[in-house]
């Protein structure tokens, strides 16, 4: 057999990696710029609360069990702590919802009493009630992943909406909305 | 203090990749210009400058110092010791200085050992070196800085995402960088022989060993990687064809084309522009292949660290360098002249099949990998899946594996035919009694010409030893051998495993007896237990294979607390001749278990011959680095002799 070689491509050929390559990078920014859904639901919206009991987390509000969720009101419960800055920063958003008539339950995610006392005093406590959570049992269960959270419940203790990170002054009006729907 | 001091030392290095770039540069420009003398150097204390700085960050993360943000966000003082230690870089911040870290000491390795290459060849790759890592300095300093600090300092860390805290994160990671950022040192090497026009055998032995540690790596990253899924998902498979997955594939078949197009061009001195080119897609696919992971463009199983804004900055980089080296090789590649001939009947022309086929199975897993997001921006929610790769991937891996018997048999040059003819008598007659064996089991197509390929496979791979004295034969030549080899061990696994799997999915009462396969188990209990950062519930099976003593087999639902989080530890039993696996469920409402159970023959064939096949990459490269060696040390005793003799 006669010996052979690969043939020289031509000049253009040498470019068409780059073209290739340049369809590439237009195709993934077209798929990085459109705004997408990523957020993490959970897997618990519908579902009814765990049975839990938590003892209270500071002395001048009770702790907080699966009855007092059941109690016929739809409540907002915040998944908080005082060493979780976002939590601080949500404050005025909470106590907004509280002046708006939402009852906002709190579960305080391993937290101290001293260190909770100092942030409720900085910060305002429009809690009504507050469960010390020191294992993150209930935030587990409810299927929450970090601090801070909300979770709108109904009145028999059904997880009707999840809010995850801190709420932001524009979401007040969507919170108490879905607080609403949830009393109906 | 050390978070301090390890930003310093980041801050220097990349002042000093600057001045490599620039030395470089204008070294190339103007030879003689006095600024050559420092670049090799430089190389060096940035290497060593940017390894503190990865040791400052493990330091912090090994200390829990909570006042560095990073550590707060992934890290917890209730970690074990070696989770706070792989923690480091199980983030994107840590990983990117583990990224630089390892770039940064290989080029000063260049720097400090290469030395056959004419000089302006090695400033321009050294300059290429740095004009890439520069790229992830910026990335590193101005948008994700590991040593930024938290204000105020919480008193206690976030964690780190449980599915992550296991030992195989210990390695897997580093283990699949180190062969990302290995195929660097080949891209600079492609772009600096390009830019001074020096695409020779010698180049193509200066780049071999990195090509060859890099591709080591990856086989050692992809099969811990698809064992740490396999075992850690609790889906039972062991691979997904999921994009990530896809993501640190992709780079591995291109660094097998490039290792076997490299042997090409150091022997023969042919096929130089494909080498460069296939120097420059290796890289570009390591870096693609960081893209889709961090960007969070396209869902995956093992999204984390997934960050839009991060995405864009990795496309930039990606873009500049590849666009780059494209350009340049578009530019440079009409002048790279035409190499030596072969017939068709050579080892080159087997290695140009085994090139072709592997370029074009990377080409049906890119496009599979990204056709997703084709669709997405078309409008529509598609995702593929295994029908899609593992036929289209056969297409070209089955031809690839025939010709992978043949072409170590045959000559450089030209060979004939007839030669080999009755060497391959063996195996085809080994290929083709398994098939009949097999096909009157009734095993799907696929396994079946798996299974007979990997029989007539495994002992065509030792051919290129008979008729030698084994004593004599180089190691290289062992290495070959061992990785062939490898292949069909591993090929025999993967086949065996989708031929003969029995799955069982049952819900069983505690005591309850089942069975699968050969296998007779029986569900003792379920007890929860208490580890370092998390609860589980743990299963106790009693499973005896064919009516020998019973192994205990374990089956955990852990719940991490710190993040919140649930997974399923697998439990396994592992016999020479497969393994059975366990999984654990949920608990139903009438007090019946989910138990989810696999009988897997062979299935560990797939990760043994993954190492095989590294273990012959191993054997190749200390080959190589030893004749290198010797040759270094013959060159400098003649030059010494002539010191002496005054001439």
């Amino acid at each position: 057999m006669k010996p052979s070689a690969p043939r020289v491509p031509s000049k253009w050929a040498l470019w068409l990696p780059l073209v290739l390559f340049g369809a590439f990078v237009v195709l993934v920014l077209f798929g990085l710029l459109k705004p997408a859904g990523r957020e993490v639901k959970s897997a618990m919206i519908g579902k009814p609360l765990p049975q839990f009991s938590l003892r209270p987390a500071t002395a001048d509000r009770p702790g907080l069990s699966f009855a007092d969720m059941a109690d016929g009101k739809p409540k907002l419960l915040n998944v908080f702590a005082s060493w979780c800055v976002p939590c601080a920063v949500e404050a005025p958003q909470l106590a907004q919802l509280r002046a708006r008539g939402v009852e906002v339950v709190g579960v305080a995610i391993r937290d101290r009493p001293d260190e909770l006392r100092v942030f409720l005093q900085r910060n305002g406590n429009p809690f009504t009630r507050i469960g010390a959570d020191n294992v993150s049992a209930i935030q587990f269960a409810i299927g929450s992943s970090g601090v801070p959270e909300s979770f709108v419940i109904d009145g028999k203790g059904t997880i009707r909406y999840q809010h995850i990170g801190d709420i932001r002054p524009e979401q007040v009006e969507i919170i108490a909305q879905k607080v609403r729907e949830a009393g109906q | 203090m050390i978070a301090t001091l390890g930003l310093a030392a980041l801050w220097l290095a990349a002042a000093l990749a600057a001045l490599q770039l620039v030395g470089g540069a204008l070294a190339l420009r103007a030879p003689g210009n006095p600024l050559a003398a420092v670049v090799r150097p430089v190389a060096m204390v940035q290497g060593m400058l940017v390894a503190l700085s990865m040791i400052c960050l493990v330091i912090v993360f090994c200390q829990t110092d909570l006042s560095v943000e990073l550590v707060a966000k992934n890290s917890h003082s209730a970690k074990p010791l070696l989770y706070k230690f792989a923690g480091s870089w199980g983030n994107h911040e840590g990983s990117m200085l583990l990224w630089v870290t390892i770039m940064a000491m290989a080029g000063g390795v260049v720097a400090l050992v290469e030395r056959r290459l004419p000089e302006p060849t090695i400033l321009a790759t050294l300059a290429a070196q740095s004009f890439v890592s520069l790229g992830f300095y910026a990335f590193l300093l101005f948008a994700s800085n590991p040593f930024s600090r938290a204000n105020p300092v919480p008193a206690e860390g976030q964690g780190l995402n449980p599915l992550l805290q296991d030992p195989g994160l210990a390695f897997h990671p580093p283990t699949l960088y180190i062969g990302y950022v290995g195929l660097s040192v080949a891209f600079s090497f492609a772009v600096g022989a390009l830019l001074t026009r020096q695409v020779s055998p010698v180049f193509a032995r200066a780049m071999r060993p990195w090509v060859l540690g890099a591709w080591i790596f990856l086989t050692l990253g992809i099969t811990f990687g698809s064992y740490w899924a396999y075992y850690e998902l609790g889906w039972g498979g062991w691979w997904f064809w999921d994009p990530v997955e896809n993501a640190s594939l992709m780079p591995w078949l291109a660094a097998t084309a490039l290792l076997h197009s490299v042997s090409v061009l150091a022997a023969r001195n042919a096929l130089r522009a494909w080498t460069v080119m296939l120097g420059v897609v290796a890289f570009s696919m390591s870096m693609v292949g960081t893209f889709l992971v961090r960007s969070g463009i396209l869902t995956s199983v093992h999204a984390f660290a997934v960050d839009p804004t991060r995405g864009q900055f990795i496309l930039a980089l990606l873009a500049i360098n590849i666009g780059a080296a494209l350009t340049i090789f578009a530019l440079r590649a009409a002048t790279v002249t035409e190499g030596e001939r072969f017939a068709i009947n050579s080892r080159e022309a087997a290695l140009v099949f085994n090139n072709v086929m592997l370029t074009g199975t990377l080409g049906i897993v890119l496009i599979g990998t990204l056709y997703p997001l084709l669709a997405e921006t078309l409008g529509a929610q598609v995702s593929v899946g295994p029908p899609y790769f593992n036929p289209a991937t056969a297409i070209f891996v089955l031809p690839m594996l025939v010709v992978m018997a043949v072409g170590p048999l045959l000559r450089w040059r030209r060979d004939s035919l007839g030669r080999i003819g009755r060497m391959l008598l063996v195996p085809l007659v080994l290929t083709a009694a398994a098939v009949v064996v097999l096909a009157r089991q009734g095993i799907n197509l696929l396994p079946l010409l798996g299974l007979a390929l990997a029989a007539g496979l495994a002992v065509a791979a030792l051919m290129p030893l008979l008729g030698r004295r084994l004593r004599t034969v180089k190691l290289p030549l062992w290495g070959m051998v061992l990785a062939h080899f490898g292949i069909a061990v591993a090929l025999a696994g993967m086949a065996g495993d989708s031929a003969f799997t029995t799955e069982k999915l049952v819900a069983a009462r505690v005591g309850e007896k089942v069975e699968i396969g050969p296998w007779s188990l029986k569900f003792e209990k379920v007890e929860p237990i208490a580890g370092p950062n998390w609860t589980a519930l743990q299963g106790t099976l009693k499973a005896s294979y064919a009516g020998a003593a019973p192994i205990k087999l374990e089956p955990q639902s852990r719940a991490f607390w710190s993040p919140p989080q649930q997974t399923n530890e697998s439990a396994l039993a592992t016999r020479w001749n497969g393994q059975l696996y366990a999984v654990l469920g949920e608990q139903a409402e009438d007090g019946r278990w989910q138990l989810r159970l696999w009988w897997k023959p062979f299935v560990t064939l797939i990760w043994l011959g993954g190492m095989l096949v590294a273990l012959g990459g191993l054997l190749a490269l200390l080959g190589r680095v030893a004749s290198d060696i010797r040759r270094l040390v013959a060159v400098d005793k003649i030059a010494y002799r002539r010191m002496r003799q005054g001439r």
